[in-house]
């Protein structure tokens, strides 16, 4: 059993936005390793945001699997993350682990950079793309409340056909 | 118990929710559902939790459906929530439309290992030159390749099948 549960929706924690980390430190460490552990307990999980267990800090973990030779940058523990370039928009399908049992279509930023801090304070900035983009920015919508489900679009009409 | 209750009659405003409301009223719970208009009707597939049977079911829905001239169908079934099977594989095919399309498709794609979640078709264009459409979710239980290979029978047919990558996060 991992020492953090996921919390589901409809928990109001869900909503709640997350507060800016200070204070790095053992505390934040040891809790990243148990956000970790819990983002690997249930199946397929790549991401997760420390609200998903219901503690509203800006910290997520990321860990996109490399497909089709896109590079990823493998495990990410991202702490303060913000978005600072945008490019491109695609569809794709998202799950969480705080909503069980649902797939639905999210329109995201294809290409985007992102600044963070890492657990010893020091600032990073990294350019994603694709499959690991969409993660960093569903777990960055979880650190302002929203869920992939208040970001929904048709599964059958494409941007493409929308031109 | 689950039921599966189908609904078909030509489109009107509040079918939907007439039905509904009817089933709220006698304590009925509703699963998931399919309600989509085809050739200017409107059909329902909608899963119900009746605590009663199928018949007691209909005396409830008859009056509704009368008004609305709706066809019905209830059927007792095992199902239940939750019980979704994930989408690895979407396939598109189209072309001038001829008689046979979906049977060598299907055919094909489910010797190929398909399991078919999600087929919609459509007679696009115009009745000159009807293009048909159909598009499928499905789970490719022996990998995609196989289905690649299986669509080349297809030969005038435009088809493409790409993986459907689901982020969980
Ligand atoms: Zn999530």
């Amino acid at each position: 059993m991992p020492a953090l549960s996921i919390l589901t929706y409809p928990d109001p924690l869900l909503k709640q936005p997350s507060e800016e980390v200070f204070e790095f430190g053992a505390a934040l460490r040891i809790f990243t390793e148990e956000l970790e552990e819990a983002m690997r307990a249930g199946p397929g999980g790549v991401g997760i945001a420390a609200p998903q267990v219901g503690k509203h800090l800006r910290v997520i973990i990321i860990d996109a699997p490399e497909k089709n030779n896109t590079p990823t940058h493998g495990k990410q523990i991202l702490i303060n993350p913000i978005i600072t370039k945008w490019k491109g928009m695609i569809k794709g399908r998202e799950g969480c682990l705080s909503v069980p049992d649902y797939i639905g279509s999210v329109i995201r930023a294809q290409v985007i950079d992102i600044r963070a801090q890492d657990l010893e304070a020091k600032s990073i900035e990294l350019k994603m793309q694709g499959y690991e983009a969409r993660i960093v920015q569903h777990e960055i919508d979880h650190l302002d409340g929203m869920l992939f489900l208040d970001r929904l679009v048709s599964r059958h009409h494409d941007l493409k056909k929308r031109k | 118990m689950w039921h599966m209750l189908t609904l078909v009659g030509k489109d009107q405003a509040c079918i939907v929710a007439e039905v509904t409301r009817v089933l709220y009223e006698q304590g009925a719970d509703l699963g998931e559902a399919s309600m989509i208009r085809l050739g200017g009707n409107f059909t329902i597939m909608l899963m119900v939790n009746f605590n009663g049977d199928a018949e007691r079911l209909k005396v409830i829905l008859t009056p509704t459906t009368k008004q609305y001239q709706l066809t019905m169908h209830i059927d007792k079934f095992d199902g239940k929530l939750h019980d979704h099977m994930q989408a690895d594989v979407q396939i598109c095919i189209y072309g001038a439309d001829r008689s046979g399309i979906v049977a060598s498709a299907t055919d094909a794609l489910s010797a190929a290992g398909l399991y078919v979640l999600e087929l919609r078709t459509d007679v696009a264009g115009s009745s000159d030159q009807p293009v048909f459409i159909m598009e499928i979710e499905g789970y490719a239980s022996k990998g995609i390749e196989a289905l690649k290979r299986a669509v080349e029978v297809l030969a005038d047919l435009e088809v493409s099948v790409q993986p459907l990558e689901t982020l969980i996060g």
